[in-house]
């Protein structure tokens, strides 16, 4: 149980990272490496305010914030300066590589010490009289700081999925939407693609510099190891939501994208339950994503398979 | 290079003349000895606009016909924004856009292109690619409901005057539907907002003969109802003697030839063959005679 907690929080916090990348993959139609330099920058920026003993909430909007610059900024590389898509996100990743260390001070930082989101929620759960010990839940115990952890990234996560998705429905979003769709029909009905897609890039990776910095909260420290892998996550999660749902409206795509991110954890948790050493995890995202890729089509192709004979 | 006699100088002091006694509205769309090259000192270059002189007064409908390369296309991208020329000058209500972007100049003109899947979102649905339509003028930025209740009644009714039962399907993928009903929404958007210019570009090229009929009765009926400034490109014969009230032919990237007024209401698909076949006649002639005889044409 504690480990089925452990992998939903951690889902929870993930599919941030999994819907900033849906954005630029998907409905800007881009490929944007940016993100592994966004999601690290974001746990940066929160970690060291919250060492200053700035309040969690406000450090995960730093966060936000963070990722969104490093977001406009690459967009505007691509589309401003001419610098391939590719190039423009990996010069921006490669540049905060550089920038974390110098504000880190050193390679990693402890928020042991600090405020972060789940130790106020276990002040919470203890203060409301929840037992110290942890609670039974189907009869399995779980710690209460898992406990805690796990009601406190709900609403946190949930409040910013809600936020996206109504964001989509606005004239910003569609107008973002159109331009990844078909960006001579968005400059023919007189949208400024350049400055919408970098507006995009931004939102984007201003959701994974929040995942970030929710994802440091949450292991309490900030280590610039975070910057490797992290679009390969947020990509595995896109895809086990595709293979699973497809063409549906884009709510569903959403909240699809943050099942897949569960899934994905879930997925990584049993696997180290069953004993595949913590070396394997990328092995098994990587598995687990081209299983998502090929197998729904495989199935696919065998239904439509004409009978002969 | 000859110089030719322009006839153009005359008119505008003409123009100039009257402006002394009272206010002339400037013309819808003028341009103004515009000259392009693509390719410029490669093997492949291509003079597509050479000197091209053109004014659409405010409620004109002009056709462009022409032979493939001839520049057509080219001229309606030019006017759209979607290059910059290397020389020459367009003006909108008279108000110089040569350098504008393409998406600015899109809030005062409506486009529909030769390719059905340019002009729409095919992931977005119906009502949502028309809701961008809608705020062609207006900022994205500033925030609100891309679609409210009011919004999809004020669209259904515009659909419902396409009269092809699109305003039940308003919540399609723009993608599922055809290649007609899809030219007919882009139509439909683009003059959704009034536009002070409408650009055509063969939009009927790409269609199955039932959907040209239809596209073309539509382009008729929204053309004369809202009085649109029109320029429409067509590969068309048919389509150039049916519609609009001035007739432009392009080759080699000059106008050759203008046909207005009397001439173009009797005008016949013959007449408009016949100076095809005269062109290409011109074409085995060498340059100086070809010269000759187009500005016998000019």
């Amino acid at each position: 149980m504690n480990l089925l907690f452990g992998a939903l929080s951690m889902g929870l916090v993930l599919s941030l990272l999994g819907l900033g990348v849906y954005i630029s993959y998907r409905i800007l139609d881009t490929f944007d490496l940016t993100v592994d330099g966004s999601f690290a920058f974001g746990a940066v920026i929160a970690g060291v305010l919250l060492t200053r003993g700035l309040a969690s909430f406000w450090a995960s909007a730093a966060g936000f914030l963070a990722g969104m610059v490093a977001g406009a900024i690459s967009g505007a590389v691509h589309r401003r300066l001419g610098v391939s898509r590719l190039l423009s996100g990996l010069l921006v990743a490669t540049a905060l590589y550089s920038l974390d260390l110098l504000i880190m001070g050193g390679g990693d930082i402890s928020l042991a010490s600090t405020r972060t989101l789940p130790t106020q929620a276990f002040d919470l759960w203890l203060r409301f009289g929840g037992p110290e010990s942890g609670a039974r839940i189907f009869g399995i115990e779980v710690s209460a700081r898992t406990l805690a952890t796990f009601l406190s990234m709900l609403p946190a996560v949930g409040t910013a999925v809600f936020l996206v998705d109504r964001f989509f429905r606005t004239s910003l979003g569609l107008a973002m939407r159109a331009t990844g769709d078909n960006a001579q029909m968005a400059r023919s009905v007189g949208i400024d693609d350049a400055r919408v897609f970098i507006a995009g890039l931004a939102v984007s990776n201003g959701l994974v510099g929040l995942s970030g910095a929710l994802f440091a909260q949450y292991q309490g420290f900030v280590t610039i190891q975070m910057s490797v892998g992290m679009l390969v996550m947020g990509l595995a999660a896109v895809a086990i939501a595709e293979g699973v749902l497809r063409g549906r409206s884009l709510g569903a795509r959403i909240a699809g994208v943050v099942g897949g991110s569960i899934v994905l954890r879930l997925v990584v948790a049993l696997a180290l339950a069953a004993g595949l050493p913590a070396n394997t995890l990328k092995l098994v995202t990587a598995a687990l994503m081209l299983a998502v890729l090929v197998v729904p089509d495989m199935i696919r192709r065998r239904r439509l398979t004409p009978v002969t004979g | 290079m000859t110089t030719h006699p322009a006839p153009e100088a005359v008119d505008m002091s003409e123009a100039f003349v009257h402006g002394a006694a009272k206010v002339v509205p400037p013309p819808t769309l003028e341009v103004r000895d515009l000259s392009h090259t693509f390719e410029r000192g490669t093997a492949n270059e291509v003079r597509a606009l050479s000197d091209v002189n053109l004014t659409l007064a405010p409620g004109d409908f002009v056709t462009v016909v022409g032979m493939n390369g001839s520049g057509k296309s080219t001229l309606l991208n030019a006017v759209a924004g979607a290059f910059l020329p290397d020389s020459g000058q367009i003006l909108l209500d008279g108000e110089d856009v040569t350098r504008q972007g393409e998406f600015r100049r899109a809030c005062h003109v409506g486009r529909v292109f030769q390719d059905p899947l340019k002009g729409t979102a095919p992931n977005l649905t119906v009502a949502e690619n028309l809701s961008l339509a809608l705020d062609r003028t207006r900022n994205p930025f500033v925030l609100r409901w891309a679609l409210t209740g009011s919004r999809r009644a004020e669209l259904r009714e515009r659909v419902r005057t396409l009269q092809l039962g699109l305003e039940d399907r308003l919540d399609t993928r723009i993608g599922m539907l055809s290649g007609g009903e899809r030219q007919a929404l882009t139509l439909l958007m683009a003059t959704l907002v009034k536009p002070s210019l409408l650009l055509l570009d063969e939009h009927t090229a790409a269609l199955d003969p039932r959907s040209v009929e239809q596209v073309v009765k539509l382009t008729e009926r929204v053309v004369s109802s809202q009085r649109l400034t029109t320029l429409m490109v067509t590969h068309s014969m048919h389509q150039a003697v049916q519609l609009g009230d001035r007739v432009l032919m392009m080759h080699r990237g000059r106008v050759v030839r203008e046909i207005r007024g009397r001439e173009k209401q009797q005008l016949r698909v013959e007449n408009l063959l016949a100076t095809f076949d005269q062109l290409r006649s011109m074409e085995l002639l060498d340059e100086s005679a070809a010269d000759m005889l187009r500005r016998l044409y000019v």
